[in-house]
């Protein structure tokens, strides 16, 4: 039995509502959307969340073992690198793994959970990981910017452990222009919304739900739960009524009004939402949408309470800062122009040096037992040399030693605040701290780390580990 | 087909401005220029227009584009648009309110001002289409030229003694338009020159096409009664013998019966025309006409189609003369669309403003200072054909006007 | 065993000689040439050009899927395999994905694919690879890199090649790269790539798959792998231990470095000439490495039709004017139109159109038996027959794959565009229906009457965010 094994999810910490957009654009199309979106930090992007979301996924489960990596989004970093091997190496995952992006559709997510469904079935690999992440942009003034949020999510497939199996699916391509955007444009274009609604989501999603329960022969009545991609908020419940859902016992929260429609990720996370609630036993109706509609039939097993000790959507979501004002989301998302940043970086370093910078590797002196980070050659406490085991820090916490906050270098998000802190177990991390409250930073505060993109220059993206407050 | 308009309706009065580029001039200016010479012309006053129909392709929307300049109070005003044939279905659907016994006095008016988009030359037909439009791209060149490949293909014709015919078209347009003060292009061209112009769409090079103009031209057509005591003294009103439309299902590009060396509408809509006008041997009988030729290989074949030379002949009679201004059948008197201009929602008035102003004698009212005249001799019938569209599909109207009794 | 049906592939029609480069920089020299995608081919129109090529006597509606590899595909959102799955004509079931921003983009696909039938999921699965990548004016990789396609049409049935085994290593070491907003693809000092990139983790790979499955580079007939530029390319085949005559030619000097597709068009190139039991090693590389195994069968005879690699090197045109290359390619800004060009392609019609505009479809009559296309400005689908007048009663009638001959064309000077001339035509098909289309890839001195023309899937023109895509005419080269 193939199916889910487990699952988390990253929502970024900042929220901006809705209606503080609305505001900005008042008098003119300045209608607010009910809720808050989420807005990735200006260090975030859809390589890091998509590294937050994995490892909250693999929480407990032996990263050795991961045999592939599939990376979903429409918004990825480079169109010529694969993101899918940033985020394995950010993950300390092995280097013999079978990597793929997986685009251009807000299908991308399901896209690769069907080839990683495909790849254990045909025994090719026996734990995949699918991470989907977006960061659209909705252009401004339009209701998409409002609509769009951040986030990223990430489910393991396999053949043992199954918390959620498969048990059926359909899938249909259809190549409707409701959204798009080439490989020019910055802003998602939209044609008229009540052609993408109703020739579009509507139409795709009911005539995949239909064929799928009439393949398997099953109706509405017959599921626990329906995780269905929402267009917005209200679509969201015409479609479950047209389906036949009852939307208070049946519907699954779109996550719409507190995050936003996160794109290629986001019927995922619908999806990592309800496996959180799940109980043994429950089916499940699962649907995507985009350029089509995939369809599946997941059914929850008593392994589900596996999933516990996750910070997964829910965690994420109940963990927020706001953002105090639309400038500061159109300079997370350089709107506003590209601030030159300081760093200069190099290809040939960022790759000799990815062991500590990206697998956040430290050494561990094989001598004294000490831990360092970065890897140092001659142990600082014994002098041993070239003598130590690299151990991974990424999943460890910090605890702040001392701190400075620098008004002075250039950011996106000044006061820099500059950190050093202790690694749980040994060893002592420099870095930046970042969604944080400038006010609330203090020694002996408890830290962890989380992957971020440190600067781009020449159109390279550097990106390494920076600090934060405990979410 | 129970009724025909012969002798039924008469021009009283006519109008045309100079076609060119003419930037110092809008829309609301040529129309109120076309019409105050149709008035002066018919010895009547706005006042005494009862409707008044106007065409224009794309210089204007409603009735009120000539309401307005014209401070025309209340009357009916109706649009009409059909393509490059708009200001024929102008005339032929004011002629028809008067042959009903709705009004008496009626003002046909065409208009186009197209300098003012910053553009050279016509649309390329709207939008994409919903990506398929194969040819939406295309301008009109590239449909006509493909009239002459096949043309020339069919019927043995060698490049170079394709390109002569179709030359000598041309050449004849610009010597008649020479002589025309209100013309466009008044410069004579050499054979040397128009065979070694630059390509447009081959075959077709830059003297093949006509260019685009701003310009308006108007009529007053009424009873032939009523029109007979406007013109007491002057010259005779010119009558309407027949005025056809034809409309084809624009299939051209995907049925495999058009052949691409004639156009099938101008065969129907001349047809009809001729049984409404009684004319069985237009070759004799038609002393004169304007036609169509945004191309000069659409001059070439409607020849053909109008039954002016036998089918796969009229190299012959354009070589020979006979289309020439003292030819035996002139063609393009004032230089036609090649040389007075296209002011799309104009032409067809302009050329029934020729063949007005040749049958009344009056045609050197319009003479280049200087020049010799252009007034034929007794010309009894004129034709006029008005081509809205491309060879694939299109609007044809074929018109034919004479004095009266003939 | 799951494996390769068919194969299929594409060059574009044009060459450009690196020593016409070379001129306009005012350079000498220049080894041999490189392909270059016409002013109106981009990934998805190359994609269905080797598409329909591995098609060929195989009925769409019975592939499953449509995996497309690129690195530089038109849209970022909005699926690239569904538009071409559409053109291609496959079912609006098939389960389309974009693989890409990786140059082994090509060869995950294909491993991909070969999961899903291997899982059962899926019977046929068309992969399809394709780049059209830029290096910035006078620089190295403007030289190297060329534009072309190719595909395969995976399945357990027929199976003409084996897959019998694969080995897969990740490395995020950054020789070759261009992020999202990047038009040229960028480069480190070469022999860094060189020395801890390419001549190391394919060489790994390619040990490993031989480790895994015990066997040694005397056991391959042929080796086809991914190569930057010739002098790499063979030392690699060194490394791995491979003599010369069990080097694939790499394509370099003909077609350029293809990105994705490469692998898969040396591939292609080596199954052209394969005997049944020859087995092959392919091996890409970008951003890590995949190492494939590969052993042709009996059945490979029967694909021999295929254009495939080694007839469209040979049906070519030079481009001797680097001028041109850097219009097409858009890398110069343009004068403004000054004349009238159409406006954006209504969405919603580009959609309600699809079942006939992209797939190319007309109708067939069912009292008369006419066939027949439809191409108004607002739709194409008939409704009345043309030529008995029948109302709605028709049977969908498929052109794209119906060869035709010229009834008239001229050339359009005036209508701009980025290659004047347009040459416009109006052809007849074999079978019946007539239908007017752009005509490409043509000498405008050989067009003439009556000759034979067969059906291309281009783009007509970038406007608004939006690629709007039809079907032209090109003459036949087989």
């Amino acid at each position: 039995m193939v199916g889910i094994t487990s699952a988390g999810a990253y929502v970024p910490i900042y929220r901006l509502a809705r209606g503080d957009i609305a505001r900005v654009w008042a008098g003119g199309r300045g209608v607010a959307v009910a809720g808050e979106r989420a807005v990735a930090n200006f260090d975030e992007d859809t390589i890091s969340m998509a590294v937050e979301a994995s490892i909250d996924c693999l929480k407990g489960i032996d990263r050795e073992q991961i045999d592939g990596l599939y990376f979903a989004s429409t918004t990825a970093p480079y169109r010529e690198k694969q993101s899918a091997t940033m985020v394995a190496e950010a993950l300390d995952l092995r280097r013999e793994i079978f990597t793929a992006d997986f685009t251009d559709s807000l299908r991308a997510g399901t896209n690769a959970m069907r080839a990683a469904i495909d790849a254990v079935k045909a025994g090719s690999a026996k734990k995949v990981l699918v991470t989907a992440a977006d960061c659209r942009l909705g252009a401004l003034q339009s209701e998409y910017e409002q609509n769009f949020g951040d986030g990223a999510v990430a489910i393991l497939i396999s053949n043992s452990g199954v918390i959620a199996s498969v048990e059926g699916s359909y899938s249909h391509s259809n190549d409707i222009i409701d959204l798009w955007r080439t490989d020019t444009n910055t802003f998602v274009n939209a044609s008229e919304d009540r052609f993408s609604v109703t020739y579009g989501y509507l139409e795709n999603v009911q005539e995949g739900v239909s064929k799928l329960l009439e393949r398997y022969n099953l109706s509405p009545k017959d599921f626990a739960k329906a995780a269905l991609y929402a267009f917005d908020a209200r679509r969201h419940l015409e479609l479950a009524r047209n389906l036949g859902f009852d939307a208070k016992t049946q519907l699954q929260d779109s996550l719409f009004n507190t995050v936003g429609n996160t794109g290629a990720a986001y019927a995922l996370m619908i999806l990592a939402a309800t496996l959180e609630e799940a109980k043994a036993g429950d089916r499940i109706l699962f649907t995507s949408y985009g350029d089509g509609c995939d369809a599946y039939i997941l059914q929850a097993t008593d392994k589900i309470g596996k999933l516990k000790g996750r910070k997964g959507i829910k965690g994420h979501v109940a963990s927020k800062l706001p953002l105090p004002d639309y400038t500061k989301y159109l300079r997370y998302r350089s709107l506003l122009g590209e601030l030159a940043l300081a760093g200069e970086p190099v290809a040939t370093i960022n790759w000799r040096e990815r062991n500590w910078s990206v697998r956040c590797h430290g050494s561990k002196c094989r001598e004294c037992g000490k831990i360092e980070w970065p890897i140092q050659r001659i142990c600082a406490y014994c002098g041993a040399k070239d003598n130590y085991d690299e151990v991974r820090l990424s999943d460890k916490k910090l605890t702040l030693t001392t701190f400075s906050k620098d008004s002075l270098a250039r950011s996106v998000d000044p006061p820099i605040i500059v950190c050093i802190a202790s690694i749980e177990g040994g060893g002592r991390f420099y870095a930046h701290m970042t969604d944080r409250d400038p006010d609330k930073v203090e020694v002996g505060m408890p830290l962890e780390l989380t992957f971020r993109r440190l600067y781009s220059k020449d159109d390279i993206h550097t990106y390494s580990w920076k600090m934060r407050p405990i979410r | 087909m129970s009724g025909s308009i012969k002798d039924r309706v008469a021009i009283a009065g006519m109008g045309c401005t100079r076609f060119g580029e003419r930037w110092d001039t809008g829309t609301n200016d040529l129309l109120v220029e076309a019409a105050y010479q149709a008035f002066e012309d018919a010895g009547i006053e706005p006042k005494d227009v009862e409707a008044a129909w106007l065409g224009t392709s794309s210089s204007g929307g409603t009735g009120m584009t000539l309401a307005e300049p014209l401070r025309l109070q209340y009357i009916p005003i109706t649009r009409v648009e059909n393509a490059c044939a708009t200001a024929s279905e102008a005339f032929r659907n004011a002629a028809y309110a008067v042959a009903a016994g709705i009004h008496d006095i009626v003002l046909a008016i065409g208009v186009e001002k197209f300098k003012d988009s910053g553009m050279s030359g016509m649309g390329g037909g709207g939008t994409d289409g919903p990506g398929h439009a194969m040819l939406s791209q295309g301008l009109p060149p590239r449909q006509f030229a493909m009239l002459a490949t096949t043309y020339f293909s069919r019927y043995g014709l060698s490049f170079e003694e394709g390109k002569h015919m179709i030359g000598r078209v041309s050449w004849k347009s610009h010597k008649n338009g020479a002589l025309t003060r209100n013309a466009h292009f008044q410069k004579e061209v050499s054979m040397e020159t128009i065979l070694n112009a630059p390509m447009i769409a081959w075959p077709l090079g830059l003297y093949d096409c006509c260019g685009v103009s701003d310009g308006a031209a108007a009529a007053i057509i009424t009873t032939p009664k009523i029109a007979k005591r406007l013109r007491k003294g002057k010259e005779p009103p010119v009558f309407a013998k027949a005025l056809q439309i034809a409309i084809s299902p624009r299939d051209g590009n995907y049925n495999s019966k058009y052949d691409w060396t004639h156009v099938e509408a101008t065969v129907r809509a001349a047809e009809r025309a001729y049984k409404e006008a009684g004319i069985t041997n237009p070759r004799e009988e038609i002393s004169m006409a304007e036609v169509h030729d945004c191309f000069s290989i659409t001059e070439a074949v409607t020849m053909e189609d109008l039954r002016f030379s036998p089918r796969g002949k009229v190299k012959d009679d354009i070589e020979s003369g006979r289309f020439d201004l003292d030819g035996a059948q002139p063609i393009q008197l004032d230089g036609g669309l090649k040389c007075f201009g296209h002011p799309v929602g104009a032409s067809g008035l302009r050329m029934m403003y020729e063949m007005y102003m040749q049958l009344q004698g009056r045609a050197d009212e319009v003479l280049n200072p200087g020049m010799p005249s252009r007034q034929i001799k007794n010309p009894k019938l004129g034709l006029t054909h008005n081509l809205g569209g491309s060879p694939d599909g299109c609007a044809i109207f074929v018109g034919i006007v004479g004095l009266e009794g003939v | 065993m799951a494996g390769i049906v068919s194969y299929g592939a594409y060059i574009p029609y044009y060459r450009l000689p690196r020593s016409v480069i070379n001129k306009a920089w005012g350079r000498g020299g220049g080894r041999g040439e490189k392909a270059v995608a016409g002013f109106d081919e981009d990934s998805i129109t190359m994609s269905i050009a080797a598409g329909l090529d591995c098609l060929k006597r195989t009925d769409p509606k019975t592939v499953d899927a449509l995996f497309l590899a690129t690195t530089t595909a038109p849209y970022k959102e909005r699926q690239n395999s569904t538009i071409a799955a559409t053109a291609l004509d496959l079912r609006r079931d098939a389960r389309n994905a974009d693989f890409a921003n990786c140059l082994r983009a090509g060869t995950t696909a294909l491993l991909s694919a070969l999961d899903a039938v291997n899982a059962g999921s899926l019977k046929s699965v068309l992969v399809t690879a394709a780049d059209t990548r830029l290096g910035g004016a006078s620089g190295e990789n403007e030289q190297a890199f060329g534009d072309g396609s190719a595909a395969f049409l995976l399945g357990n049935k027929g199976v003409a090649v084996e897959i019998e085994g694969s080995y897969t290593l990740s490395d995020d070491l950054a020789d070759y790269w261009r992020a999202h907003e990047d038009t040229f693809v960028r480069a480190w000092e070469d022999r860094f790539g060189r020395d801890e990139g390419y001549m190391k983790i394919p060489a790994e790979a390619a040990a490993g798959v031989m480790k895994k499955y015990n066997l040694a580079p005397k056991d391959f007939a042929k080796v086809c792998f991914y190569g930057a530029n010739s002098r790499a390319h063979a030392a690699l085949g060194g490394e791995m231990k491979f003599k010369p005559e069990q080097i694939q030619e790499p394509l370099l000097d003909t077609v350029g470095n293809t990105g994705a597709a490469l692998p898969l068009m040396i591939l292609v190139a080596a199954l052209e000439n394969a005997k049944a039991g020859d087995r092959i090693l392919l091996v890409s590389w970008g951003n890590g490495s995949d190492a494939i195994v590969l052993r042709v069968t009996e059945q490979i005879e029967k694909i021999r039709d295929r254009r495939g690699i080694k007839r469209h090197l040979d049906i070519k045109r030079t481009l001797d004017n680097y001028g041109r290359y850097l219009r097409w390619r858009e890398m110069v800004p343009l004068d403004p139109p000054t004349r009238h060009e159409g406006g954006l392609a209504s969405m919603a019609a580009q959609w309600r159109e699809h079942a006939t505009a992209l797939p190319l479809y007309g109708v067939k009559c069912k009292q008369c038996g006419t066939p027949q296309l439809f191409q108004s400005a607002s739709s194409t689908h008939a409704r009345i027959c043309l030529e008995c007048f029948a109302k709605d009663n028709f049977e969908p009638y498929r052109f794209a794959d119906k060869r035709a001959k010229l009834v008239s064309f001229s050339h359009d000077y005036l209508g701009g565009g980025i290659d004047p001339p347009t040459t416009a035509a109006i052809i007849d098909f074999d079978g019946g229906g007539r239908g007017a289309f752009n005509m490409v890839d043509r000498d405008p001195d050989e067009c003439q009457v009556g000759i034979g023309v067969e059906m291309t899937f281009r783009k007509l023109r970038y406007l608004l965010g939006s690629h709007t895509y039809v079907w032209k005419c090109k003459p036949v080269r087989d």
